[in-house]
C-alpha cells in the first residue's frame, strides 16, 4: 500500500499519469438484453444490435405497452444454469441477476485474495424485489397470510441483491446499497470509489442489477407516460436523440465490477481495464421526476466529475450519455454537455447505448460504466441504435451505424446517469 | 404413519425447498450443521411439514428440531396427539 498522503493529487507530469493510488476496475460482468456476459455485451454494443423483444406473457395482452428489453435467451439461460430450482424460491429475480453478473465480475478479476474485512460491496437497485412483493400480495389475498414466504423480506428488499453478493464472496468491510432510482449503478460506483479512497476497504465489488418486468411497474411507467408506446415496431422503439423518440424502453438486467488500488491490481498482475478517476454527483430539486430543463444540475456533476478527477474538459474524447430515449431527458443532457465542457465539446464523440439495451434502470450506470471502459480499452464509441433522423436540438457529434474510432494517445470518457428524484450523477474514467 | 414414513416425507420437503438430495436427509443429521439449511429455510421446511403431516409446529418446538431425528419424533408426537 502506498501512503496516504497523495491521496487524489494528480501527479506533476500530468492527470494520465498513472498513480498507485488510482482506483482501478479489474473485472467487469454483465447480463443484459444483449447477451450472458460483458463480452458479447460489448459485441452487441459495437454491431448496434437490438434488445427490445415483444412481451409474449399473457399478463401484456392488456397493457398499453407490450413489450421491453429482457433478457436474451442465453443470459436467461445461463441463470437458469448457475441458480438452482431451490435457490429460485428465496432469490429474487433481482438478485439472481446481480449473482451472476458478480461472479462473473469475480472470477474475471481473477478472485482477488483480500482478507474478508477489507472486501465490500456496493451492489445496488433502482426497485429492488418488486416481483417477489407482488407476488406475496397474490398469495396473501388468495391463500391468507400463514402462506406468505418467510423469505419475502429478504427477496423484496432494495439491499437484497447486495446481501446475496457479500454472502457469495465473503464481503466484510461493509455492504452499501444507494438508492436513486435509474442513477443507482452509477452511485453505487461513485460509493465503492469512495470507500476505496477513504480506505474503508481495499477491493470493492460494485454495480447494480434490475427486474421488473411486472404488469404493475410497467403500468406506473407507462401512465406517467415515460415510456415508448412503440407497440408496432418494439426494435425501433428506443432511439436516443432521433427526432421520433416517445419514451424510453423499460429493461432488466446487470452489471458489475470490481475496483482496487492500481498498487494492488498490479501487485498481484491483475488486468486494468481502466480507471475510476473521479465522480461528481449533484440533485435538481426542481421536480420529482422531470428533468431540469437547462441541465444546470447535470452540468454541476458533469464537471465535478473532471475536477475530482483533475481532468480537463479537452481530455474527454467520449461521452457514454445517459440519453434514455425520451423528448425532455436527452436535450437537457445535451445542455449540460455544452454547459459543463464548453467548446470541447465539438471534439468528442457522444454514444447513447440505450438505443441496443433499453433501459436498464437501477443498473444501467453500471452497464454504461462498462461499456465506457470498454470503449477506453479498444477506443471505440459504440454506434447509437435507431438514430435515424437526429434532433435538431442535439448538435453534438453522435457515432450511429458503425462504431467511431475515437482520438490517439490518452484517452478519458465520461459515463452519465439521472435518476426519478433529481438525482445527477457522472464518473470521470481514464485509459491508463 | 411410521417413523420411516415420515423420514420420507421430510426428506421430499427438504429436496424441493433446499435441493439437498433425499438420501443425503438422515435421522442424525444436523438441518443447520449437516444439511446446510438457513433460519428462514427451516421457517420454510417446518410450514411445509406442517401442510404435509396435519400437525402443529409451534415457533417455541421449532427452535428445538435441530436434527433430523428431532423433527421426525416430534412430527410422530404431534400426529398421535391429532
Amino acid at each position: 500500500m502506498s501512503s496516504a498522503d497523495t491521496l487524489n493529487a494528480p501527479s506533476e507530469a500530468g492527470a494520465f499519469a498513472g498513480h498507485a493510488d488510482d482506483v482501478v476496475v479489474t473485472g467487469i460482468g454483465a447480463l443484459t438484453p444483449l447477451g450472458p456476459d460483458a463480452p458479447s455485451l460489448w459485441q452487441g454494443l459495437l454491431a448496434g444490435a437490438n434488445g427490445t423483444r415483444p412481451l409474449e406473457q399473457d399478463w401484456a395482452a392488456q397493457l398499453a405497452v407490450r413489450f421491453a428489453a429482457q433478457l436474451s435467451v442465453e443470459a436467461e439461460e445461463k441463470m437458469a444454469a448457475e441458480i438452482l430450482p431451490h435457490q429460485r424460491r428465496r432469490l429474487d429475480r433481482v438478485q439472481q441477476m446481480a449473482l451472476v453478473a458478480a461472479r462473473e465480475a469475480w472470477a474475471d478479476a481473477g478472485k482477488p485474495e483480500v482478507e474478508p474485512e477489507r472486501l465490500g460491496v456496493c451492489v445496488t437497485s433502482g426497485i429492488g424485489g418488486i416481483t417477489t412483493l407482488l407476488d406475496q400480495y397474490d398469495v396473501l389475498k388468495e391463500r391468507g397470510p400463514s402462506r406468505v414466504s418467510p423469505h419475502t423480506v429478504p427477496m423484496l428488499m432494495p439491499n437484497g441483491p447486495a446481501a446475496v453478493v457479500a454472502l457469495e464472496i465473503g464481503a466484510r468491510a461493509g455492504l452499501h446499497v444507494p438508492v436513486s432510482a435509474c442513477a443507482s449503478g452509477s452511485e453505487a460506483i461513485v460509493m465503492a470509489l469512495d470507500m476505496i479512497r477513504l480506505r474503508r476497504a481495499d477491493v470493492v465489488v460494485a454495480g447494480g442489477s434490475e427486474a421488473v418486468l411486472h404488469p404493475l411497474p410497467i403500468s406506473g411507467f407507462a401512465t406517467m407516460r415515460a415510456l415508448s408506446t412503440r407497440n408496432d415496431d418494439p426494435a425501433s422503439a428506443s432511439r436516443p436523440y432521433d427526432k421520433g423518440r416517445d419514451g424510453f424502453v423499460i429493461g432488466e438486467g446487470a452489471g458489475v465490477i470490481v475496483m482496487e488500488r492500481r498498487c494492488d491490481a498490479e501487485a498481484r498482475g491483475a488486468t486494468i481495464y481502466g480507471v475510476v478517476a473521479g465522480a461528481g454527483l449533484s440533485s435538481d430539486a426542481h421536480d420529482v421526476v422531470a428533468p431540469e430543463p437547462t441541465g444546470a444540475g447535470a452540468a454541476r456533476a458533469l464537471a465535478g466529475s473532471l475536477r475530482d478527477a483533475g481532468l480537463e474538459p479537452s481530455d474527454i474524447a467520449h461521452v457514454n450519455a445517459h440519453a434514455t430515449s425520451t423528448p425532455l431527458g436527452d436535450i437537457a443532457e445535451v445542455l449540460a454537455m455544452r454547459k459543463a465542457l464548453g467548446p470541447a465539446v465539438e471534439n468528442l464523440v457522444v454514444s447513447a447505448t440505450k438505443g441496443s439495451t433499453g433501459h436498464l434502470l437501477g443498473a444501467a450506470g453500471a452497464v454504461e460504466a462498462i461499456a465506457t471502459l470498454l470503449a477506453l480499452r479498444d477506443r471505440l464509441a459504440p454506434p447509437t441504435r435507431n438514430l435515424d433522423d437526429q434532433d435538431d436540438a442535439v448538435d453534438l457529434d453522435i457515432a450511429r451505424l458503425d462504431p467511431r474510432p475515437l482520438r490517439s494517445g490518452p484517452l478519458a470518457a465520461v459515463s452519465n446517469s439521472f435518476g426519478f428524484g433529481g438525482h445527477n450523477v457522472s464518473i470521470a474514467f481514464r485509459s491508463s | 404413519m411410521s417413523q420411516q414414513e415420515i423420514l420420507a416425507g421430510l426428506a421430499e420437503i427438504v429436496n424441493e425447498i433446499a435441493g439437498i438430495p433425499v438420501g443425503e436427509v438422515e435421522l442424525d443429521k444436523s438441518f443447520i450443521d449437516d444439511l446446510d439449511l438457513d433460519s428462514l429455510t427451516m421457517v420454510e421446511v417446518a410450514t411445509s411439514a406442517e401442510d404435509k403431516f396435519g400437525v402443529r409446529i409451534p415457533d417455541e418446538n421449532l427452535k428445538d428440531l435441530k436434527f433430523v431425528r428431532d423433527a421426525v419424533d416430534f412430527i410422530e408426537k404431534a400426529g398421535v396427539a391429532a
